[in-house]
């Protein structure tokens, strides 16, 4: 019997290991693809460190709104852009940002997951099924 | 022993007061041992007035040396900062600030200061010795403009005329029905121009006026923030911010290369009622040539020809050209009586190319001409040789403004820094 446990035991371990491990993988992946989709139409505004430009656009990198638990906000400014002037940690951004609602959900958990883990950002990474959720309420 | 006479005892009492007015003008200050952290040509020497102003957008100085510097955000309530040098080292040993509003433009012409918010312009009565009559007492002659967060910054300048021009920048990248978003096309004609995209002229002694009491003396300017009156030619000169984006919205056209380096930065030399063409077009420097605009049917080939007004001077791209200043001052050699200074903030959208600007250039005028050709005048304000990204900036120069003894003054935005760059054989 005790075999039994220790064998069990021992197997859902090494499970587990093996889904951290693919698990990791696919985060990992999302996060290479998230980049291509940042450098083709973030990084303009946004910059190459994350750090925006002062006062006209919002910093990625150590931003509270970005590393926050609530992402429904964040893929509501893909979606949807941003007109108003917004405050992020006290500062006022100025410059509109337009709408990237032809991305593809994947692409959106993709580039918020390359966001929240860059720089130094070290914030969970983003599903297809939490993207999918939030837009399906947005629509 | 020669005989005293009054007239010479007159004559050397005459001498010696002006040598003690000469002895605090910028041949007997002593420069920063590191110029401020600035590369100057030769026999230019700088210094810092002051630190941590606040962020400084554009300054004034009065006939008595002291700085009115206009900040964009409060700092303890107060949106201008008055700086004055006390014992003629060139550093501020006072520093006091009023007006409850944030903003960018301010001019001294006469007796009146002028300020202006992001939507009004005021005016404020100064004494013999240059100070403010009555802080509280400002008398508002302009108010009601466009202030939509994007380009909302109000420059301003005078003429001799009893005319004051005030920038209104359009709250918008290229006019199209969904700002800076692919595949929007570019309105036809643009509505924003009614109130925005242009300089306006309005009253110096007039109150309250707004859009129905005032000119649009240009149009077509999609965000200057330095403007200046040329007083040798008696014309208004701007400088302004060309469009972003090329590559983000038409990469079919631009690849990121061509979207670094264009459109032009431009200085135009305005004569009333002129259109410099935004958003229908835009300038490439590398062609002189105005361009169609893709929002309206451009391919990056299509020129345009006529319509409209043609710069004066044009620079490379995204640099934000903030501050303007024809030079009068008889303190620097001669080449660059009656030349512009401008003050390059920096650039924010070439990458992945390294940014450009954060500099201060000079543009040499021969008879009332520019000659064609630029140079940067003063540079290090960044602190960095190469700037990646704009955060890494510690400085960026915004507004200019010369003193009485013809130094020359620059504000940067970012840790109010006030810099006096002084010519010192």
């Amino acid at each position: 019997m005790q075999r039994i446990i220790l064998a069990v035991v021992v197997g859902m371990i090494s499970f587990s290991a093996v889904t951290a491990q693919t698990n990791n993988k696919l985060v990992a992946a999302s996060i290479a693809r998230g980049k291509t989709v940042y450098l083709q139409r973030c990084m303009v505004c946004h910059q190459a460190d994350g750090g925006g430009v002062p006062k006209l656009n919002a910093p990625l990198d150590a931003s509270t709104a970005v590393n926050g638990s609530d992402i429904s906000k964040l893929v509501k400014y893909i979606v949807k852009g941003l007109n108003d002037r917004i405050e992020i940690d006290g500062e006022f951004y100025a410059n509109a940002m337009p709408a990237a609602d032809d991305l593809k959900d994947q692409q959106i958990a993709d580039v918020l997951t390359f966001i929240r883990s860059n720089w130094s950002n070290k914030a969970g990474p983003v599903t297809l099924t939490q993207v999918k959720q939030i837009r399906s309420k947005l629509k | 022993m020669k005989k005293v006479t009054p007239i010479s005892v007159f004559a050397c009492l005459f001498i010696s007061v002006l040598l003690s007015a000469i002895s605090t003008s910028a041949q007997n200050i002593k420069p920063d041992a590191d110029n401020a952290g600035l590369t100057l040509p030769t026999g230019f020497a700088a210094l810092k007035v002051a630190d941590n102003v606040g962020r400084t957008r554009h300054i004034a100085v009065n006939k008595q040396g002291a700085i009115y510097a206009k900040l964009e955000r409060l700092d303890n309530g107060k949106g201008i900062v008055v700086l004055k040098d006390t014992d003629g080292d060139g550093r501020a040993e006072t520093k006091t600030s009023f007006a409850n509003y944030i903003g960018t433009g301010i001019a001294i012409k006469g007796n009146y200061l002028y300020a202006a918010s992001n939507k009004e312009v005021f005016k404020y009565a100064l004494n013999e010795n240059g100070d403010i009559v009555d802080e509280n007492a400002a008398a508002t002659i302009v108010t009601g403009l466009i202030d939509k967060g994007q380009h909302n910054s109000k420059s301003i300048t005078l003429d001799n005329a009893g005319n004051i021009y005030v920038n209104i920048g359009a709250p918008s990248n290229a006019c199209q029905e969904k700002d800076r978003t692919k595949g929007s096309m570019g309105m036809m004609p643009c509505p924003i121009l009614d109130s925005a995209g242009g300089i306006w002229q309005f009253k110096v002694d007039q109150f309250n006026q707004s859009y129905a009491n005032g000119v649009r003396y240009a149009t077509g300017l999609r965000n200057v923030v330095g403007l200046d009156w040329n007083n040798q030619l008696n014309q208004l000169f701007v400088t302004q911010h060309g469009r972003d984006m090329l590559n983000n919205l038409y990469p079919e056209i631009y690849d990121t290369t061509l979207s670094a380096e264009l459109p032009s930065e431009t200085m135009y030399a305005i004569n009333k009622g002129d259109n410099a063409g935004w958003p229908y077009v835009y300038y490439d420097h590398s062609k002189g040539k105005k361009m169609m605009a893709p929002e309206y049917g451009g391919d990056g080939k299509k020129t345009v020809e006529d319509k409209f007004i043609n710069p004066a001077m044009a620079f490379p791209a995204h640099m934000a050209p903030n501050g303007l200043l024809f030079y009068t001052g008889n303190q620097f050699p001669a080449r660059y009586k009656n030349g512009a200074f401008i003050a390059f903030h920096g650039s924010w959208n070439r990458s992945p190319l390294p940014q450009e600007g954060y500099y201060v250039v000079f543009v040499p005028y021969e008879n009332g001409k520019p000659t064609g050709k630029w140079e940067v005048f003063a540079n290090g304000f960044s602190g960095k040789t190469v700037v990646k990204n704009p955060r890494d900036a510690q400085h960026r120069p915004c507004g200019l403004a010369e003193g009485p003894d013809g130094s020359l003054y620059v504000s940067d935005d970012v840790k109010g820094t006030i810099y006096r760059i002084m010519y010192q054989k």
